[in-house]
């Protein structure tokens, strides 16, 4: 791969895919961004003239704006602390060698492939349902009243699933970076006197910082952008309207195109701070 | 003080039994070294002292206590692994203050105990990188001195210079002997290279299959080898073996001749035989000599400058004080 002409071809045959994915990149974000400058209602008249930023304002301005990006970032936030915390934890039970290793590992990845809508009607019907759910029984089996959880415990109840489903992913991650920690150096660290968890905090979790870091980004990413959970569950209500939820309803249930289209600008200015945010770290932690 | 008594001690895993009943003592003060081929179960013999691996059964005692199930590091000794197992995370510093802090030491006699193993082992001006920046050999002189700082009764090397190139395993070598000589601590030291074995030991223990074969000084073990396997492992280039009616002459079943003990000559001599390869390293020349009637090849080693060629037929005189000779069983007779 050092020729010119190796080069060139390399460029060459690399073009196609590149210029399709900038395509598919590039077109839905121009429409986007065309579109948060007009007030455009498709069932109200549609194309109504250029706004400017009358869209991005009134975004802004509305009422619903702040609690979402704080509803966004809880539950970003708090998908995150439970999935790396559990997920190492897990990692490490993973590892230890024990029987039906194999089984027990592909049963916990596969939350993982059970697609967001499915797992969020499954909890929502047979977990969370205040009639029939397995937690009500649970709750009237002890003699307690049965929680609401989609609309007392909203927030929670959307976490977990959402936690429910990253999991496996964390853990998985998690488990690759544990499985190859060198046994001498742990070897090492029993021999210089440290204990169970001394051995945890000094020589596995700086191991894995790596790999955490990494699967905080991809989660991140992700997390920003989940939708069908809320979508099954609350459809945004009880607290539990995401930024993008936002946008989905000022596009969808408002027919205002202009609108949804500027809060998703201010999606892609918002995940890109995150994203810069993360990179920065991870590029330290890769560094070492 | 380090005396490390092992009795009656075994090992199996699973069914297959890796060290049979073996005993041992290994003085204080002294550089122990296990040699053998691989697989012969030194390293798990290693393990087994500094409590990484279960007994399955016998007793190990350390300065006359019973260790036999203690944990590693209430052990009191310290070991240097084969792959160095730096801590990446952490400085050189870090690394070797890390067993000082884990047994809770006050921050001054840490400082104190770096400084003077960084200052014994030259890596004063490295602590504070981390270990991904520093060369094998400086490596290596931090595992050594993450070992040195907690003062150990006994240290354990598991084949710490294998990973080394040629000229830095010589230095290295040398750096463990003086080491050795200064600290005046038990050291008990892995290898499958006779030549480490040789330079460095006060006492060599060779194994094979989990026995001891021969357990004794360098210069004993060279000038009376116990049986066949010891005389071919210890020494270099091996013994020359011969059988048959030549052995027969001298009542034995096998001899055995050092290459260094053969006499070469173009003119006369007790056998004759072709000259094939030949290895010149200047001080030495060695001659690997066919169809003498006597074995396939036999080594003979003469000066730098004897400068027979292929092809050539010689003349070899073996010294008859130091033919070893050996009975049917392997065993040498005396």
């Amino acid at each position: 791969m050092s020729t010119k002409a190796s080069r060139n071809a390399a460029r060459l045959m690399l073009a196609p895919a590149v210029i399709l994915l900038l395509g598919w990149m590039l077109v839905p974000l121009t429409m986007t961004v065309l579109f948060s400058f007009q007030r455009y209602l498709p069932m109200r008249g549609g194309f109504q003239g250029w706004v400017g930023f009358e869209n991005y304002a009134s975004f802004v301005t509305s009422s619903a704006f702040w609690p979402s990006v704080v509803t966004t970032l809880v539950i970003v936030g708090s998908v995150l602390v439970i999935t790396v915390v559990l997920g190492v934890v897990l990692a490490i039970l993973l590892d230890q060698p024990m029987w039906g290793q194999g089984i027990v590992r592909i049963l916990v990845i596969a939350p993982f492939f059970v697609m967001p809508t499915v797992s969020a009607l499954v909890w929502k019907n047979m977990f969370m349902d205040p009639v029939n759910g397995l937690f009500s029984h649970l709750s009237r089996f002890f003699g307690a009243e049965p929680v609401l959880w989609l609309s007392e415990a909203s927030m929670p109840s959307i976490i977990l699933i959402v936690s429910w489903q990253w999991l496996p992913f964390a853990t998985l991650i998690l488990l690759t970076a544990i499985q190859s920690l060198d046994s001498e150096q742990q070897e090492a660290a029993e021999m210089d006197g440290a204990g169970p968890f001394s051995r945890f905090f000094f020589i596995t979790l700086p191991h894995l910082s790596r790999a955490i870091t990494i699967v905080i980004l991809i989660q991140t990413i992700f997390l920003l952008a989940i939708f069908a959970e809320i979508f099954v569950t609350t459809q945004g209500a009880f607290g539990t309207r995401t930024l993008t939820y936002l946008i989905y309803q000022r596009v969808l249930e408002s027919q205002n195109v202009g609108l949804g289209s500027a809060g998703g600008v201010y999606a892609i200015i918002l995940a890109n701070i995150v994203a810069l945010f993360l990179m920065r770290i991870v590029g330290k932690n890769l560094d070492r | 003080m380090g005396r490390i008594v092992l009795k009656d001690v075994t090992k199996a895993f699973g069914d297959v039994t890796v060290i049979p009943p073996l005993n041992l003592t290994i003085e204080d003060g002294e550089f122990t070294v296990f040699v053998g081929p691989s697989g012969c179960g030194k390293s798990t013999l290693l393990r087994l002292i500094a409590g990484l691996e279960d007994v399955t059964s016998g007793r190990i005692e350390i300065d006359g206590v019973e260790a036999t199930a203690a944990p590693p590091s209430k052990r009191g000794l310290a070991m240097v692994f084969q792959s160095y197992a730096l801590y990446p995370h952490m400085t050189v510093r870090k690394n070797i203050a890390f067993p000082l802090r884990m047994a809770g030491m006050d921050k001054a006699e840490q400082d104190r105990r770096i400084a003077q193993a960084a200052s014994v082992l030259n890596l004063t001006d490295y602590l504070d990188r981390r270990p991904g920046q520093l060369s094998g050999g400086q490596r290596q002189r931090v595992a050594i001195g993450r070992a040195i700082v907690r003062e150990p009764s006994a240290f354990l090397f598991d084949e710490p210079l294998s990973n080394l190139d040629a000229a830095l395993r010589v230095g290295m070598r040398l750096e463990i002997s003086e080491l050795h000589t200064r600290l005046k601590t038990t050291m008990v030291y892995v290898t499958h290279d006779q030549v480490e074995a040789m330079t460095m030991a006060d006492k060599i223990v060779v194994l094979r299959a989990g026995h001891i074969e021969q357990v004794g000084a360098p210069l004993d073990l060279y000038r009376a080898p116990r049986n066949l396997f010891v005389a071919g492992f210890i020494g270099s280039p091996r013994m020359n073996f011969i059988g048959g009616a030549e052995a027969a002459k001298h009542n034995a079943h096998t001899i055995g001749i050092r290459p260094e003990h053969i006499a070469v000559s173009a003119e006369a001599g007790e056998w004759s035989g072709v000259v094939g390869v030949s290895e010149h390293l200047g001080s030495d020349t060695f001659f690997h000599v066919h169809q003498t009637g006597l074995a396939d090849v036999i080594t003979v080693r003469a000066d730098g400058e004897v400068g027979f060629r292929h092809g050539d037929r010689i003349y070899l005189t073996p010294r008859a004080d130091v033919i070893h000779r050996f009975d049917e069983t392997g065993l040498r007779i005396a």
